[in-house]
This record gives C-alpha cells, sequence and structure tokens, in this order.
C-alpha cells in the first residue's frame, strides 16, 4: 500500500450546480474524478453516487449509471479506428440508437467545438487540442446528469478554452452538473463558480 | 452488413460534400494480430483434420484386416507311413465341406505346392518324393462361422496326421494389434485437439491484447456487457470460422487427392503395397463427419475465448469493487 493520496475529504455536488477541482500536479485531481466516476474503489470511505452508495451497486448496473455521466480524460481515450465523427457518436451508438437520429446532433457539436472539417479524421493524425475537443463533444453529447471534465484545456489556446468553457456553463444552464479539473488560474477566473481545492490530500470548499 | 460502399449518402457540411462512410466496425478490423491468428487457426484444424482423417482410415483398415483373415482357415496333412495323401486330403475336404458356415473347401494340388515351396526349393522338383505337408484351404462365411472344435474332432477322428488352423491365434493377435494401432491412433488425435485448443486460445487471447483499451472506452460510454462482448465475438468468430475452413478446407483437398491417387495407381505394384497395408485411401463419413466437427469446434472455441477474454477484462477494469453478482 502506498501513501494515502486523498483524506478526510468530504463534499457533495448538488445537481446542476457547477465547479472547478483544482490543486497542483499530483494532487489527486484524476483519482478523485475515477472515484466518482466508480473506476476506482476507496480503501475506505463513503461514497454516494446519484443516492446510491457505491458498494450497493451492480455491476450489471455500472452500464446504466455511466450512461448518466460524461467524462472527459485527461488523456482522451478516442479510439483510434474511428473517425472524429465515429468517436463522438459511439455513446448513442452502444445504446442502441439509430445514426439517422443522431448525426445532425453529432455533426452540429463538433462545429461548435470547431472541428466542423476534421470529421472524417481518424485520431492519430489529430493535434493534442483537437484530440481534446473530441473527448469533449463525446462526453457532451448525450446531455449527461453529471459532466466530469479532467483538464479540459490543457491543450488549447485562450481563445479556445473560453469558448469551451462557454460551452460547459451552457451545458449546465441546461442542467448539467459540471465538475472541471484544472490547474488553470486564468481559466478560473472567467467564472464565477464554486471551486473546490485539493492540497496535500485535503479538499477545501470555497463556495 | 448494409453496403453503403456503393450508395454512399452524402451530407454537405459548410465547406463542401462530404461522403459518409459505413461506420467503422466497434471491433478494429485490420490486425496484424487478426491475420496471424486466422493463420494459426487455418494451421491447427488443417493437422487435426489430418491426424482425425489418418485414425479413421487406420479403424477402418484394421477392421477390414480382422475380416479377411478370418475369411479362411487351413487343413494340414503331414505325410506318413502308409498314408494315401489324396485320399486323405479328399477325406478332408469332404468333411470340411460337410459344416455349415463352410463356403467352399479347396484342395491345393501338387502343382500348386510345387509352385508355393519353388522359392525354397528350386523348380524341378518332384513333389510327390518329397514328404512336404498339403493343404486344403476352408473359404468361410465369416458371418456364421463354422464350429472349429467339432469341426478339428471330426477331421482327427477319420483323417491321419491332420490338424486344422482356424487362424485363431494370427486374427486374435492382428485384432489386438489392430486394437493398439487405433488406441495410439486416438490418443495422438487426443493430444492433436488438445494442443489445437490450447493453441487457438493462446492465439485469441493474444489477438484480443492489443482491444483492452477499446473494451475500456466502450465501458466507459455506457455500452452493456453483452453488447461490447457480442460485438467482439461476432468478429472473432468470423476470423475463426475463416480459419477453420480454410484448414478443413485444405484437409479434405488432400483427403480427395489421395483417394483419387490410390484409384488411379491400383494396379501398380506401389500402390498395391500400400492398398495392402492401408485398403484404399478412402476417408469415410466419419472422416468428413469428423473435419465438420473439428471446424465448428475451433470456430466455437475462437469466438468462447474472445468472450471469457472481453468479461474478464471487463471485470478487470472497476478494480477494487466488491462484487455482489
Ligand atoms: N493507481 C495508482 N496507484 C498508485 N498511485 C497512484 C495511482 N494513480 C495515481 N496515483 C498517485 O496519486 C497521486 C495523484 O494522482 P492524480 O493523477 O490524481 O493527480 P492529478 O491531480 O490528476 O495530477 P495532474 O494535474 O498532473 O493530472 C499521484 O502522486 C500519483 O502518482
Ligand atoms: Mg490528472
Amino acid at each position: 500500500m502506498g501513501p494515502e493520496i486523498l483524506r478526510d475529504i468530504s463534499f457533495h455536488i448538488p445537481r446542476g450546480s457547477f465547479q472547478f477541482l483544482c490543486g497542483p500536479s499530483g494532487a489527486g485531481k484524476t483519482t478523485l474524478l475515477r472515484l466518482l466516476f466508480l473506476s476506482l474503489a476507496p480503501t475506505r470511505g463513503l461514497i454516494t453516487v446519484f443516492g446510491k452508495d457505491r458498494t450497493q451497486i451492480l455491476r450489471a448496473e455500472l452500464p446504466l449509471i455511466r450512461r448518466k455521466i460524461g467524462i472527459v480524460f485527461q488523456d482522451f481515450r478516442l479510439l483510434d479506428h474511428m473517425t472524429t465523427y465515429e468517436n463522438v457518436a459511439l455513446p448513442l451508438r452502444v445504446r442502441g440508437r439509430e445514426e439517422a437520429s443522431y448525426r445532425n446532433d453529432v455533426v452540429e457539436l463538433l462545429k461548435w467545438v470547431g472541428l466542423g472539417d476534421r470529421l472524417h479524421v481518424l485520431p492519430p493524425v489529430l493535434s493534442g487540442g483537437e484530440k481534446q475537443r473530441a473527448a469533449i463533444a463525446r462526453a457532451l453529447i448525450e446531455q449527461p446528469e453529471i459532466l466530469l471534465a479532467d483538464e479540459p484545456t490543457g491543450n488549447v489556446d485562450p481563445t479556445l478554452a473560453r469558448r469551451l468553457l462557454r460551452l460547459f456553463i451552457e451545458l449546465n444552464r441546461s442542467g448539467t452538473a459540471v465538475v472541471i479539473a484544472t490547474h488553470d488560474l486564468h481559466l478560473m477566473d472567467q467564472v464565477e463558480a464554486r471551486r473546490m481545492v485539493l492540497a496535500e490530500g485535503r479538499l477545501d470548499v470555497h463556495d | 452488413m448494409s453496403t453503403t460502399d456503393q450508395t454512399p449518402a452524402v451530407q454537405r457540411t459548410g465547406s463542401g460534400a462530404k461522403t459518409w462512410r459505413r461506420p467503422a466496425s466497434i471491433v478494429p478490423q485490420r490486425s496484424v494480430a487478426g491475420h496471424a491468428l486466422v493463420i494459426v487457426i487455418a494451421i491447427m484444424t488443417f493437422l487435426s483434420c489430418l491426424t482425425l482423417g489418418a485414425v479413421t482410415l487406420v479403424r477402418d483398415t484394421a477392421s477390414v484386416w480382422q475380416t479377411q483373415i478370418a475369411r479362411e482357415a487351413t487343413i494340414q496333412i503331414k505325410p506318413g507311413d502308409g498314408i494315401d495323401m489324396n485320399a486323405a486330403l479328399a477325406q478332408a475336404q469332404a468333411i470340411a465341406a460337410g459344416f455349415g458356415g463352410v463356403r467352399s473347401a479347396t484342395i491345393i494340388d501338387s502343382a500348386a505346392t510345387a509352385r508355393l515351396l519353388e522359392p525354397w526349393l528350386g523348380a524341378g522338383l518332384n513333389i510327390e518324393e518329397l514328404p512336404v505337408p498339403r493343404l486344403v484351404i476352408v473359404t468361410i462365411d465369416e458371418r456364421a462361422p463354422p464350429d472349429f472344435a467339432a469341426m478339428r474332432q471330426a477331421l482327427q477322428a477319420s483323417v491321419p496326421n491332420v490338424s486344422l488352423d482356424d487362424h485363431r491365434n494370427w486374427v486374435d493377435r492382428l485384432i489386438s494389434m489392430a486394437h493398439t494401432t487405433v488406441m495410439i491412433g486416438i490418443a495422438i488425435l487426443i493430444l492433436m485437439l488438445a494442443a489445437t485448443v490450447m493453441t487457438v486460445v493462446f492465439a485469441t487471447r493474444g489477438a484480443m491484447a492489443g482491444n483492452g483499451p477499446v473494451i475500456e472506452v466502450l465501458h466507459f460510454v455506457g455500452a452493456e456487457s453483452q453488447f461490447i462482448a457480442a460485438e467482439f465475438r461476432r468478429h472473432f468468430l468470423w476470423i475463426g470460422l475463416k480459419g477453420a475452413a480454410a484448414g478443413s478446407l485444405a484437409a479434405i483437398i488432400v483427403f480427395v487427392v489421395f483417394a483419387w491417387w490410390s484409384s488411379r495407381n491400383l494396379a501398380t505394384p506401389q500402390a498395391d503395397q500400400a492398398t495392402a497395408l492401408f485398403g484404399n485411401f478412402v476417408i469415410g463419413t466419419t472422416g468428413y463427419v469428423g473435419v465438420l466437427f473439428i471446424m465448428a469446434l475451433v470456430a466455437g472455441l475462437t469466438a468462447a475465448t474472445t468472450h471469457f477474454t472481453v468479461v474478464s477484462r471487463l471485470n478487470g477494469i472497476d478494480i477494487g469493487r466488491t462484487d455482489h453478482d
């Protein structure tokens, strides 16, 4: 067992809320998001997701819970054998939706994040920022109840970062709770939002 | 799969016309590991089918040997003082022919006997002057063989210096040899199938290894385990079918070519030797049914291995989760 990365932390993410999760590199932001995403189990402590104790959630229920959570991984995790369009449409496809029913939505969202002319390109030839935007689009496409975004603006220029932030705010207005993990102070200064600061394993919440 | 390749739906998106390709399959298609897997499966299927063919061939041949040898018995009369050999032969022939289950009893005449002995004694011998045992060949209906013990008793009662050889010892030894051969063949077949099973399992797992991240992403975007497993199963069942079909087809071609070769060369000396040993290289129905069975086994195994690899990978993603199901 290594050292405890997170301890004595307690917080609640209300429905439709907007918050930044910040802290220096290695503070445990990604770890905390993985805990919320149920892809990591805490060695001790209680986590409740959508009103349900995580230990009471059956493996078979996980996909249905994950469908309510949009996640942007720090390392994107796009599928290299699918085009940008197909990657973004993947959450809809695995839900069994007909392609005709979502094609326009996907194209529109991709245009919004500035990938309108990169629809049919495979991820290996996308730039870092383009991959990041594709990953964000994939997390948003189903209008999740909560969005967990890990450094979503880490690879884009400030103008585009602002544009993406506006996208998150818009999403939040339509009812999605948003958690953005970042160490970009400039980005956080642009909106009045709750800040959850991680440092040395502890969490301070500034409302 | 629809054939959108031929009839691409075209959508105009700002900058210009874009061609929509058929959606990429969920499982990455072109991978080196996939090609290697097809080849490994084809080779192992081919070898298993050949082994199976050889075993059925040996088994069929062994049963042919048994019935052919059991078709004959030999009465032998040794010359002795004051024995009228011709009379004794005729009497033995008459006694043997009188038994039920005997098709015919033929005396090997002196000319034929001399021919039989020629290689050892040279030509131009007067066989009548030598004390050579003489034979009566009894042909038997192998489905209802005669009572050899009674025949032996009847012969010994009226013919001097007679003995009856029903080839029982020879047949018994041949049967046990044939059984041993078939058992060895089956053992080799079992080993071969076990090797095939393991090779297919490991090769499939190898080919699946690169798909871990794909499985994870599918899981994270909310795909149900059954959906993911079905996608991979379908893809790998296809790979398994391709490889297994290629291997079995090659094996069947080998069978057919052998059968053709042996029937074409039926009259030549080499073929006679081969035919004497193996019958005529014809793989029976069992062989072909077996080939189909092996093909289904290998393809099914590929799909099953894929399924379990996907499931165990999915179970491994959410590390540390306590399992309730
Ligand atoms: N699976 C793991 N096992 C052990 N230690 C881990 C594991 N994952 C992360 N850590 C450690 O936990 C600490 C926090 O990692 P985490 O990735 O959460 O940091 P972060 O805040 O996201 O940093 P960054 O801003 O660089 O992304 C790091 O010291 C890391 O080495
Ligand atoms: Mg991180």
